[in-house]
């Protein structure tokens, strides 16, 4: 079976032109002016891509943050056009990348639903039509006569979501739409994509998360760098792309950047001293597979803070992959912290399949908006054992039932 | 053209202008009502300055009306075009995120000074209507000179908002433009002022200065020195009308060119 070509790239480039801000002088900003020449500095963003996507397939595009993987979603939307090459279409494209685009924080959830569709060609009866399907899957009636702007951010993801995928497209663009929301709502997310998917359409998928990516895809691509590395079957790709950040990490750690602590934040908290300590409150540098474990920090404040705070830290595999990464935000509780101190993790059940960890531990404001100090690398640690699938271990209650 | 009118463009088209208009009077109390209100106060200024102390236009019949319908002619243009200027940058993260036509946010921005010029036609009514001004049958060629005006702000509201987006000195030389443009056309004074002739044409060749003089000519009174008039002839009023065609057609290739590249350049 032959399927039809609907997205065709062509041996597309994009550059940017970035113009050079900064004039030495007033004298050279008119001398500039008048010969007519402004200093620019090309960025080249994609070198020449190539590929092709057929009618019906769930097309993943993975690459690391500035990889340019977002600046070929936008030339694939209509938004930019390319320096150079032809992508050609078949189909009626959704068109936008992100999700809640032009929702105003000073209107009613109501308000935003009609402006919204009219964004993707509804006028006012075919969204009064669909309005109390997009609410109630949104899981937010109560609230439709509200500002957006005291919208919580998931409630925002959530409605901008219920009103994307009512788009009558045959092509949906994609973009990292599941970074927020709720466990449940994402699961919803995820049954619409296989809904569309089951339907005939065509979706093309940007993450820089492998399992996602994994789960849906049909085929994948890699960019790194601007260029199209490998195209292939999803557990390949993935695989591939874990070995492409993992080299790299490896030269940086090799160069001793990647290894080094490095402290973001106001410096309003420092943490000190990060360690892992074993279920005897010994301290290590490393523990067997399934061994409870804490990690222990100690943190001194240049003066106390009144407002509740998040705790949180993230345990990194090798390849950069967060895996598992909890905070304090999760609790009910508040937390404030008024003295030096200590913060104590206690993992009373290790779910880390063996290999080597690092830790990044933070403390942020009370919504998270800025860090007073987020530490990178605090502290690395093994993870030793002959575990060889899977990232973690959870023992499920196994049954087998033999027909006699 | 069936795909400028499609009915995609038109729901966004009337979106974008509602929200426009819910956002503008947002937090005041007297909300629309402004609409109506920001005209009459106005009127009630320049009257009591120029009719009642300066004592200007005497020699020209119905002159409250004649100096009314001028200014509101004049702040549609300012309206239309420094609205304009800014409307691409402003929309910025629409346009950097999906694709839409382009031209739909300056012709969104258009639709709300036009609303906004027809409230202020109804205050210029009601008051002929209320000082008992005989209407001149002339006035039905009215629509005429308002779609000029209309077609002229467009145009230089094209050029405004794509230059805008590369150059922000823009902004401040059409403040400086506007204001020039304010006194040289014939808004608060009557042209008869201007006692030499050659200056009258000049100033007459002037597509502002020509429809406002048509206008209050049609609608107010007969006496209105106009192009016409000044020239002595039907067809010197081709000249304002050409530059009219010419700023628009500029306009609209300008745009057109750098519209592809706006979601980079912002």
């Amino acid at each position: 079976m032959t399927q039809q070509v609907v997205i065709s790239v062509d041996n597309v480039s994009k550059i940017f032109r970035l113009p050079h801000e900064r004039h030495g002088s007033i004298k050279s900003l008119f001398v500039n002016m008048f010969r007519r020449k402004r200093t620019y500095e090309k960025q080249k963003a994609l070198k020449n891509i190539s590929f092709d996507v057929k009618q019906g397939e769930f097309f993943g595009i993975v690459g690391r943050n500035g990889s340019g993987k977002s600046t070929l979603m936008k030339l694939l939307a209509g938004i930019y056009v390319p320096s150079k090459g032809v992508i050609r279409i078949n189909g009626k494209l959704t068109p936008f990348i992100e999700l809640g685009v032009g929702f105003n924080p000073e209107l009613t959830g109501r308000e935003n639903v009609f402006l919204n569709g009219a964004l993707l060609g509804f006028n006012r009866k075919e969204m009064e039509a669909m309005y109390d399907d997009i609410v109630s899957f949104a899981e937010i009636e109560k609230f439709m006569d509200q500002k957006l702007k005291n919208y919580s951010s998931g409630m925002q993801v959530r409605l901008a979501f219920s009103i994307a995928i009512r788009a009558k497209s045959d092509i949906f663009l994609i973009d990292e739409v599941l970074a927020v929301g709720d466990l449940a709502f994402q699961e919803k997310c995820y049954k619409v994509f296989e809904e569309i998917k089951a339907s005939g359409k065509t979706i093309v998928f940007i993450s820089h998360d492998g399992s996602a990516i994994e789960r849906f895809c049909d085929r994948v691509a890699i960019i790194d760098k601007s260029e199209l590395i490998a195209i292939g079957k999803p557990r390949d790709m993935v695989l591939k792309y874990g070995a492409i950040v993992a080299e790299d990490q490896q030269e940086a750690g090799n160069k001793e950047v990647k290894n080094k602590v490095t402290h973001h934040g106001n410096g309003s908290v420092s943490i000190s001293k990060v360690t892992l300590r074993n279920f005897k409150g010994e301290t290590k540098s490393s523990i067997v597979e399934g061994e409870p474990f804490t990690i222990f920090a100690e943190y001194s404040l240049k003066s106390s803070l009144k407002d509740k705070v998040i705790v949180g830290l993230d345990i990194i595999d090798e390849h950069g992959i967060s895996i598992l990464g909890p905070n304090t935000n999760e609790l009910k509780k508040i937390i404030t912290l008024l003295s030096d101190g200590n913060i104590e993790a206690r993992f009373n059940s290790n779910p880390l399949a063996s290999g080597k960890y690092s830790v990044t531990f933070g403390v942020f404001n009370h919504n998270a908006s800025f860090a007073y100090d987020l530490t990178e690398n605090a502290m690395r640690f093994k993870v030793l054992g002959e575990r060889r699938h899977g990232k973690i271990y959870i023992e499920p209650e196994w049954t087998i039932t033999q027909n006699t | 053209m069936k795909h400028i009118f499609s009915k995609q463009n038109k729901a966004l088209l009337s979106e974008l202008v509602r929200t426009d208009f819910k956002l503008r009077y947002q937090g005041s109390v007297l909300g629309y009502a402004w609409s109506l209100l920001r005209p009459l106060l106005m009127f009630v200024i320049l009257y009591v300055v120029f009719v009642k102390f300066l004592k200007i236009g005497t020699d020209i019949p119905n002159y409250p009306i004649y100096l009314l319908l001028g200014i509101v002619l004049w702040s549609f243009f300012t309206e239309m075009t420094s609205q304009s200027l800014g409307a691409i940058v402003g929309r910025g993260d629409l346009i950097r995120k999906i694709r839409i036509p382009r031209w739909l946010i300056i012709v969104s921005t258009s639709i709300s000074a036009l609303i906004s010029l027809t409230l202020n036609l109804v205050v210029v009514l009601a008051l002929a209507i209320i000082s008992g001004m005989d209407f001149l049958v002339t006035s039905v060629g009215l629509p005429l000179v308002l779609l000029e005006i209309y077609l002229l702000a467009l145009g230089v509201s094209l050029i405004l908002s794509a230059l805008y987006v590369k150059y922000r000195d823009v902004s401040y030389v059409w403040e400086v433009c506007l204001q020039a443009g304010f006194y040289l056309t014939p808004i608060l004074y009557p042209l008869s002022k201007v006692t030499d002739v050659n200056i009258q044409k000049l100033l007459l060749l002037n597509p502002m200065a020509q429809s406002i003089q048509d206008a209050r000519n049609m609608f107010v009174t007969r006496q209105t020195i106009t192009n016409a008039t000044v020239f002595n002839s039907q067809f010197t009023r081709l000249i304002p009308i050409a530059i009219v065609l010419v700023i628009l057609v500029a306009g609209v290739l300008y745009f057109k060119k750098e519209s592809k590249n706006f979601a980079e350049n912002l």
